[in-house]
């Protein structure tokens, strides 16, 4: 091959990397071609993070050498790496939203005491860059005014602007709708043939068969093998990344929904801000049938799981539980009696409290019952022995009723969520990205016990932001946009039709 | 990925108090040697002083068992996520409810004295508490700004209640007249002589008792009920409080009138069994320093009496050495105690980062190289 006798644009060399009692990179070593997209995959927790961290300056590594263009450097800040021409974009992104795109395309890199000269330098750069990459943005809009997509595109510029030659990607499309994550691997793509070396951390993939070159898999800290994209199957990417086969399709037969359980009249919900997130929202769950509510997020869906849940009070609206309406709408303990189960969509910041053990977050919401304790007490065997029976029963990881929840994975974690929702029998669970941040083996669990609990009869609503993950386990789907339903499809829909719903160009049958 | 490793808990409970102990004795080692003191025979007077005889002894415990009581008064409402650092205040209010029950009800068997006693610190402190409380949870206004401004109404009101209403007619000192003989918390010493034991004499008294009742009955709240399993989620998770149905507002009032009761018991100590009167300023920085207690004590009963007895033996020891070594002023011996209150308090992370490297070297060994 040619390619070797050139330098790599990246070269990382042993890279070993430890925090505290954690291992997060283990003797990595990594070649990245120049003018290639280069994917990283794995999954949560195996490290690909940490690595592109140090790469970038964030973390200094314990040991190893990173290499850029053959030479050796020491990269100790993100300015330095900036110095190297090693560009990130975050998946949350480093924008100031109530400044202009250009303003925050020159921040940190005003280039002098007054502002003028810098800003018009960099609108002449920006002029350029629209011209060889296609990379348009309207220069004196708020940050805040711009769609996700542009907002991300501004963040690429950034990186550009400061002379980046190596870009870093995390994780760039979770917030994309697939049409957004479309024109971005067409960016992308442009960017490679204009000798930019890319590197793609996902964890999804097909977008890694759709737009590398080459990719990389890590696991558990090391970094397993690069392959050639052409020469891979995502079920081959799956099994590098696990270590095991793994089976991506969910057997599901087709539901056989019953009565409405859950019917959702007329909903609104306004902020404090004033601004309105639901807008006249109605539709039905019935038992024995999953909802999935596709949706870019953002688009109401986190304020739909909350006031169903309880958590915060509809503007107007009727909920219906098994036909008769709710008398009380914002109470959470309500909502739980009636037998409304409900896994949050961010189980770290509300469904599990950290610092405290697997035994007591089991009891979470449920800590009233008097199998816990009576006059207030708490029976400390009788929650332990429970924690260790739901623990075992959903095979979390390890089974230490005593163990703090921050001990482990996010997939365990979550496992430890659906335990305590699902166990307590409810009629109607609410599920919000149960697969977020959750490894593949784990997904397969939690996507198999979701059916079961269907088929078992029970209604579920799943809330999810992974289009693939609503296909694949919904019966029905509606889509959210701007606070509405949009739209309902069957599963089998075709995903570009969906896509157009998600973006709220088209919409679809009346809900 | 947290950067920040967690300790074993010893060393989280042990390593890191000793350290900080360690280097506020070693900055206070140095402030003696510049003024021309042995730090190591100062070291020995303390520790005499506040160990080596039984008096020594009493008054150690006496004043610790003030720190016990704002110690927990403090980590009560730390659990729950509320700096309340008005303890200062809601003790010095409880002092007046002690000293109204003791002056107009002292003819009553002093079982009952004691009893009524007991209620009103706890009453009188958690209602002081209960303003900033309500405020809180209802308004938001936060509990730490609230709080240290009820220190100083509760001052003003008190030097007004005992300058025109509460010094008796006559008299131009701002305390009460000295309670009945019935309307006092009989001494440790007098209960021992009753006992036929002989215990040197000191003010220590039977509110240290209580103090460890309520060290227990702290333990049993917030470890063994549901309302300490609710305290400490809304502490450590106000959102997740939220998600399980909990009531942040009710869990704010209930947990600073908790702060308050524990902080009002103080009264007991000083008021019905030192002073035996109400005095101006009696509380004297006890609440303040309850916060350094807690803190050092991590929030543990446990915890919070050994670093109770640590500042009862610095006050009473300090006592000592600011009287056998003339060079050495009150005030140097005030300024050990801020320094250790700084480390254990300010500074308590200082010493966390080389100690993780410690440990994760202790657990892998030497780094691989290359």
């Amino acid at each position: 091959m040619t390619r070797q006798e050139n330098p790599a644009a990246v070269e990382l060399r042993g890279i070993d990397k430890h925090f505290g009692a954690v291992h997060a990179n283990k003797n990595v070593s990594l070649r990245v071609e120049r003018g290639t997209v280069h994917g990283i995959v794995g999954e949560n927790g195996a490290g690909k993070s940490t690595l592109m961290s140090i790469l970038y300056g964030f973390y200094q590594a314990d040991a190893g050498t990173i290499l850029v263009n053959g030479r050796e450097v020491a990269i100790r800040s993100p300015a330095q790496a900036i110095a190297h021409g090693i560009g990130m974009v975050h998946q949350h992104f480093m924008l100031v939203e109530n400044f202009t795109v250009l303003e925050n395309i020159v921040l940190g890199a005003e280039g002098g005491a007054f502002l003028g000269p810098g800003l018009s330098a960099a609108r002449r750069t920006l002029g350029r860059l629209k011209k060889e990459y296609g990379l348009a943005v309207p220069p004196d809009d708020l940050v805040s005014s711009l769609p996700v997509g542009l907002q991300q595109r501004v963040e690429i510029l950034k990186a550009l602007y400061r002379g980046a030659e190596v870009l870093i990607l995390d994780e760039p499309t979770g917030v994309l709708t697939p049409k957004e994550a479309d024109h971005l691997f067409a960016v992308l793509r442009k960017l490679k043939d204009q000798g930019k070396t890319i590197l793609f951390i996902t964890h999804k993939l097909r977008e890694i068969m759709a737009v590398t070159d080459d990719v990389s898999v890590m696991r558990k800290g090391s970094l397993i093998g690069t392959l050639e994209t052409h020469r891979t199957t995502p079920e081959r990417l799956a099994e590098l990344m696990v270590g095991r086969s793994v089976d991506l399709k969910i057997p599901k037969r087709r539901g056989r929904p019953g009565a409405p359980l859950l019917e959702v009249r007329r909903l609104s919900y306004v902020d404090a801000a004033g601004v309105e997130r639901l807008k006249d929202i109605s539709f039905d769950v019935c038992e024995g049938e999953i909802v999935g509510i596709a949706g870019v997020s953002g688009n109401g869906q986190t304020e739909l799981l909350e006031v169903l849940s309880g958590m915060r009070a509809p503007a107007s609206g009727e909920i219906f539980l098994h036909g008769k309406p709710l008398a009380t709408l914002s109470d959470p303990r309500t909502m739980r009696h009636s037998a409304v189960a409900h896994v949050p969509e961010d189980r770290q910041r509300l469904g599990l409290v950290m610092p405290f053990v697997a035994c007591e977050n089991t009891i979470l919401g449920y800590h009233d019952s008097p199998a816990y304790g009576a006059h207030g007490l708490i029976d400390r065997y009788a929650i332990r022995k429970d924690a260790f029976a739901k623990m075992r029963a959903y095979d979390v990881r390890p089974c230490e009723p005593l163990l703090r929840a921050a001990h482990f994975s996010g997939g365990n974690q979550q496992k430890l969520v659906l335990a305590r929702e699902i166990e307590h029998d409810p009629d109607l669970l609410i599920v919000g990205q149960p697969t977020r941040g959750v490894d593949i083996g784990a997904i397969e669990f939690i996507h198999r016990r979701l059916v079961e609990l269907r088929d078992q009869g029970k209604a579920i609503l799943l809330i999810s932001v992974e289009l693939d993950e609503i296909r694949s386990l919904s019966d029905r789907i509606l889509v959210m946009f701007s606070g509405a339903i949009v739209g309902e499809c069957a599963p089998s829909a075709p995903e570009a039709e969906i896509g157009l719903l998600m973006a709220g160009v088209a919409r679809g049958r009346a809900a | 990925m947290s950067a920040r490793s967690e300790l074993p808990w010893w060393a989280n409970l042990v390593l890191i108090p000793a350290l900080n102990l360690a280097a506020a004795f070693a900055v206070s080692a140095v402030i003696l040697l510049a003024i021309g003191e042995n730090p190591f025979q100062a070291a020995g007077i303390i520790l005499r002083g506040a160990f080596f005889y039984g008096e020594g002894i009493g008054y150690t415990l006496f004043y610790a068992t003030n720190f016990i009581f704002t110690g927990l008064a403090f980590a009560i409402a730390f659990h729950a996520g509320l700096f309340n650092i008005g303890a200062e205040g809601q003790a010095y209010v409880a002092g007046l409810g002690v000293a109204l029950v003791c002056l107009t009800l002292g003819i009553l068997p002093a079982p009952l004295v004691i009893l009524l006693s007991v209620v009103a610190a706890a009453v009188f402190g958690a209602a002081w508490a209960f303003i900033p409380a309500y405020l809180q949870a209802k308004r938001g206004s936060h509990v730490v700004i609230t709080t240290i401004m009820f220190n100083f109404i509760a001052a003003a009101l008190i030097v007004y209640l005992l300058v025109n209403h509460l010094s008796p007619p006559g008299s131009m000192q701002p305390e009460t007249r000295t309670f009945v003989e019935n309307a006092r918390l009989p001494f440790l010493h007098a209960v021992a002589a009753a006992l036929g034991l002989s215990l040197p004499h000191s003010p220590l008294n039977l509110s240290f008792l209580w103090a460890l009742i309520c060290c227990a009955f702290f333990y049993l709240l917030i470890w063994r009920t549901k309302l300490g399993f609710e305290l400490r989620t809304l502490g450590a998770n106000p959102q997740a409080a939220v998600y399980a149905g909990m009531s942040p507002a009710r869990l704010i009032i209930i947990a600073m009138l908790l702060s308050g009761a524990f902080a009002g018991f103080m009264a007991l100590n000083e008021i019905m069994g030192s002073q035996h009167r109400m005095i101006l300023d009696y509380t004297s920085g006890y609440g303040f320093v309850g916060i350094a207690v807690a803190l050092m004590g991590r929030a543990h009963p446990i915890g919070i009496f050994l670093a109770a007895i640590l500042f009862g033996a610095l006050y009473q020891g300090g006592a000592e050495l600011a009287f056998e070594r003339p060079n050495i002023t009150r005030d140097m011996v005030v300024l050990i105690q801020g320094l250790v209150i700084m480390m254990a308090g300010g500074l308590e992370h200082v010493f966390r980062p080389q100690l993780d490297r410690l440990m994760a070297w202790r657990r892998f060994g030497a780094l691989p190289a290359g």
